[in-house]
């Protein structure tokens, strides 16, 4: 009798795809930038990332071993979010604050909140943004070549010239994985052929910011001043990477078009009206908070209900 | 218990009006960036509380029913606006620090909720006591949510250097989103001992007072709630 209950509604799709796989997919896709920002920052870059991996695998373990819950490292979120952090980290923030980012991301964003599919906000975005309140000055300290510069989102700000070459390829300073726009498109390239993402929220969130750009930047269709703005700073990384997160964002069609809208317009009203010349990450973990509301409004009706 | 000890203690411990009701979010979540902030706060909240409690218990009778939220704001707003001048005069760093919540003492709903629930109904000296109780609960909760977040947020206690200068202050601490983890995590821990004490449901309501929806075993409201939830399953 009790197998009966068991049968779900159709569709009855058989599939293999699992969590684990899912986030081996995205391990697989951050792969070519995190090989690029090792070959462009050095090997600091390897101790950082292996740093906040560990720390974030670590603490989701202890935490589940210390509560009495099931082990849940196996499906490789923890490793995913530890990735992620460390793409967003400056090369030479000290090892410290970022075992202290990747505590924040896993315990408080993500593992007091109910774990995996329960964080209201993408775990590697707070930990970034929690690093990025309260040590402002490391995170913002990008040393390329061993000198001290400014990002080219900065340059661009101060109203110098940078090389489009350069940011296409990403030999610039910035954090260990959003420099390079190329490694960036082919590890989405990856995730949309595989299935993972569609092209529905981060397509939406880039065509809103150009046209954000185009309308108040006040260069027009300057195409290398949009380009530039394209490449630079964390918007590919943010877009294809961590506003697509499935626990953090709309999962009905029409409230993804939305959401990639708000991500469009709240990066570029950062990145243009605001004093920082960047804001993907707080753009991003923003439209967090607005996707319940989204779905609340975007939620299909029942059959038959449509009158109403 | 002594009757005048009970409202007292209950104040304190038991119905702690930060921890356990839920009251006065505003100025705890606002003004303790730093334990003396917090002490401040708390103790001026005490003063305008246990006075405005003696004065509503004894025109508790002259009061009529259809008009005593003005009455007990007309009372609550006077001492407000008595403590905001002797703080200018007396204290002027406490009074530009806590700057706009100290009128926002008012409409603070500690105040109004013990006129309403505790003073309106009672003698002088259980309201007396149960100000001072509420009061010194509420000032209790704000220093030790300040402390934690001064010494995270800049590595003092009541400004004096406790953690050695090379300690990297967490900034966060001292700004907005600091006091909601600090105080959250204050409220987890001491649900986590009322739990491990063991409460039974059914027992452990106390409350007389307002219920705001607190979902708290310690209140009788909610309790009935939870035990008629449970008995419908």
């Amino acid at each position: 009798m009790n197998d009966i209950k068991h049968v779900s509604s159709t569709p009855h799709i058989r599939d293999g795809i699992t969590t684990k796989r899912i986030m081996l997919f995205v391990i697989i896709a951050l792969l070519p930038a995190a090989a690029f920002g090792i070959w462009n920052f050095g090997y600091r870059a390897v101790l950082l990332i292996a740093v906040c991996v560990l720390t974030c695998v670590a603490a989701e373990f202890l935490y589940e071993t210390g509560l009495k819950k099931e082990i849940t490292i196996g499906d490789l979120s923890a490793v995913v979010t530890g990735l992620l952090l460390a793409m967003n980290l400056p090369v030479t923030l000290p090892l410290w604050m970022a075992v202290l980012g990747s505590l924040f991301a896993i315990i408080i964003a993500k593992m007091l909140f109910g774990g995996i599919g329960q964080n209201f906000m993408n775990p590697a975005l707070a930990g970034r943004c929690f690093l990025m309140i309260c040590f402002a000055a490391q995170m913002t300290n990008f040393v390329y070549d061993g000198v001290s510069t400014a990002t080219p989102l900065m340059q661009i700000r101060q109203g110098n010239t940078v090389s489009l070459t350069d940011m296409i390829i990403g030999r610039i300073p910035g954090t260990i994985g959003e420099t390079s726009a190329i490694a960036i498109v082919i590890g989405a390239v990856f995730l949309i052929i595989t299935g993972v993402i569609d092209l529905r929220i981060p397509g939406t969130y880039l065509i809103s910011f150009l046209l954000f750009m185009i309308l108040f930047a006040g260069h027009g269709l300057d195409p290398e001043y949009l380009i530039a703005e394209l490449c630079g700073g964390g918007l590919l990384l943010g877009a294809f990477f961590m506003a697509t997160d499935y626990a953090t964002s709309p999962i009905t069609g029409s409230g993804k078009y939305i959401y990639g809208l708000c991500l469009g317009i709240l990066t570029g009203l950062f990145r243009v009206f605001s004093s920082s010349a960047e804001g993907v990450s707080f753009a991003i973990i923003i439209c967090n908070l607005l996707v319940p509301l989204i779905e609340l409004i975007t939620m299909p009706k029942c059959f038959g209900k449509g009158g109403e | 218990m002594n009757k005048n000890l009970k409202p007292f203690i209950n104040g304190l411990i038991t119905e702690n009006p930060t921890f356990v009701l839920m009251l006065g979010m505003c100025p705890t979540l606002a003004v303790t960036t730093s334990a003396v902030n917090g002490l401040g706060m708390g103790l001026t909240t005490t003063v305008v509380l246990v006075m405005s409690n003696i004065f509503i218990s004894l025109l508790r009778k002259l009061i009529p029913d259809s008009v005593r939220i003005p009455a007990f704001i007309v009372i609550i707003a006077s001492f407000v606006t008595i403590v905001e001048m002797l703080l200018q005069a007396y204290i002027p760093a406490l009074y530009a620090a806590l700057g706009i919540y100290i009128p926002l003492i008012v409409v603070n709903c500690i105040i109004l909720g013990r006129a309403e629930a505790f003073a309106s109904k009672n003698p002088i000296l259980p309201s007396f006591f149960d100000g001072l109780g509420m009061g010194l609960g509420f000032t209790i909760a704000l220093t030790l949510i300040g402390t934690v977040r001064e010494l995270l947020g800049s590595g003092m206690i009541f400004g004096l250097r406790v953690l050695p200068s090379a300690y990297q202050p967490l900034t966060i601490f001292i700004l907005a989103p600091g006091a909601f983890f600090v105080l959250a995590m204050f409220v987890a821990i001491l649900n986590r001992l009322r739990m491990k004490q063991g409460k039974p449901l059914g027992k452990g309501g106390n409350t007389d007072a307002l219920c705001a929806g607190c979902t708290n075993t310690a209140c009788r409201e909610c309790t009935k709630q939870l035990n008629a939830e449970k008995e419908a399953e």
